[in-house]
């Protein structure tokens, strides 16, 4: 089944990337960028096929596209080529397809290199942006990405003890993390990713194009402190390093964005989010690993023992932010 | 007092109210029944009597942490290759 689904969305790449497809051309074969139950990306030459998850909200699909093409956000998120999915075929089980530009992405062997302030700087632009008034935005799929995590253990280890520091993580934070209420209304309306991480940057045009937010699948109106919690989730486990988590901080305030107080101690702000990452970051850990027959690695013990300091807080410090 | 070992003669010297007998050949130390003991009391509240040491000098502001934060920020897992894959992926 992903074979025929990777060779429809070869298919259509190469199609979209050439004026006259059926001409003879000396493309190299597409390539698999991603092939996971949450898409499928394809690329050929300049253009990248991207078949969204089944059972996606394709409306709300639509609208993000839609937002991924306004002019208000150029230079923020990558554009689609065409600001609409394919019509879904039996090839690709329904799927909605997008088409967008190839771009460069972050170099996964050089950690180093990331480029922590453009992703900083990036999301301060996103976030600053008011929702185009036009769009019927959906909420920022934040939480319910975190919901699924929990899920997702849950169902990998029924009934694991290992995996009741997570649980009890996860039952002191308030509803609207847990995707179980509507966020706090004064931080609910800004303009989120929904998901950042390394893979979510690109250089366009390839490869010395400036750096662009791609994969608005989980992107709508939110607490912009969001976007900033995976970081400060790793930064808090004791795995990303103060100064690159410093950097990154440092880079989203200085570009003005939203999410945090300008200066002195963020963590009001980031507590909330921060510790529903945590949860869904250990909680993913637990699932993938009882997946591939083997216990967490360290960094994903790293993350678990976030979740069992959380758990064993006294609840005065466990509801920091409880809004 | 002759020493033990190469028969010279060995002096008496006074050090925090112990007595030690120190070769005057082979420098070796003679000590009496308790007198090491005695030393080695003393080093101990030397040691305690001194100064802490200086905290190690930090090569970056401290940043914030939430309550929950890990005792030791070091990012000491950051090269490692289950971080890499968890810095690209949701």
């Amino acid at each position: 089944m992903t074979t025929a689904v990777v060779r429809a969305l070869g298919a259509l790449a190469h199609r979209a990337a050439h004026a006259h497809p059926d001409d003879p051309c000396a493309c190299p074969p597409p390539t698999v960028l991603a092939d996971r139950a949450d898409g499928t990306v394809v690329r050929s030459g300049a253009v990248v096929a991207k078949a969204h998850a089944s059972g996606t909200d394709t409306p709300g699909l639509l609208t993000r596209l839609t937002l991924a093409d306004d002019p208000r956000l150029t230079g923020i998120l990558l554009a689609p080529l065409v600001p609409h999915p394919a019509a879904p075929s039996a090839a690709l089980d329904g799927r909605p397809v997008t088409l967008w530009p190839h771009g460069r992405p972050v170099d996964p062997g050089d950690p180093d290199a990331a480029p922590w302030e453009e992703a900083a700087a990036l999301l301060a632009g996103l976030h600053r942006t008011p929702a185009p008034p036009s769009l019927v935005l959906p909420p920022m799929r934040g939480p319910a990405k975190a919901a699924l995590a929990v899920a997702r253990m849950r169902a990998a280890r029924p009934a694991d003890p290992a995996t009741a520091p997570v649980l009890e993580a996860w039952r002191r934070l308030p509803a609207w993390a847990r995707d179980e209420a509507a966020a706090p209304a004064r931080r609910s309306r800004f303009l989120c990713h929904g998901d950042l991480h390394l893979g979510q940057l690109v250089r366009h045009p390839a490869p010395h194009g400036p750096w662009l937010l791609i994969d608005v699948d989980d992107a709508g109106l939110g607490d912009p402190a969001w976007d900033l919690a995976r970081p400060a989730a790793w930064y808090a486990a004791g795995i990303l390093p103060p100064e690159v988590w410093l950097r990154f901080l440092e880079a989203y305030r200085a570009a003005g964005g939203p999410a945090v107080r300008a200066e002195g101690d963020p963590w009001p702000e980031l507590d909330v989010p921060a510790r529903a990452l945590t949860v869904q970051t250990a909680a993913l850990a637990f699932a993938k690993s009882a997946t591939e027959e083997r216990t967490p690695d360290e960094v994903e013990l790293a993350m678990i023992d976030a979740c069992a300091r959380i758990a064993s807080l006294p609840p005065e410090l466990g509801a920091r932010n409880p809004s | 007092m002759q020493c033990p070992k190469c028969h010279a003669q060995m002096h008496t010297y006074n050090r925090n109210g112990i007595q030690i007998e120190q070769c005057s050949g082979c420098r070796g130390i003679f000590l009496d029944y308790g007198e090491l003991e005695s030393l080695t009391r003393i080093e101990a509240q030397w040691t305690q009597q001194a100064p802490p040491a200086p905290p190690a000098p930090q090569a970056y502001p401290a940043a914030p942490a939430p309550a929950w934060g890990a005792p030791q920020h070091h990012g000491g897992h950051y090269r490692h290759k289950s971080f890499g894959r968890m810095l690209f992926s949701s």
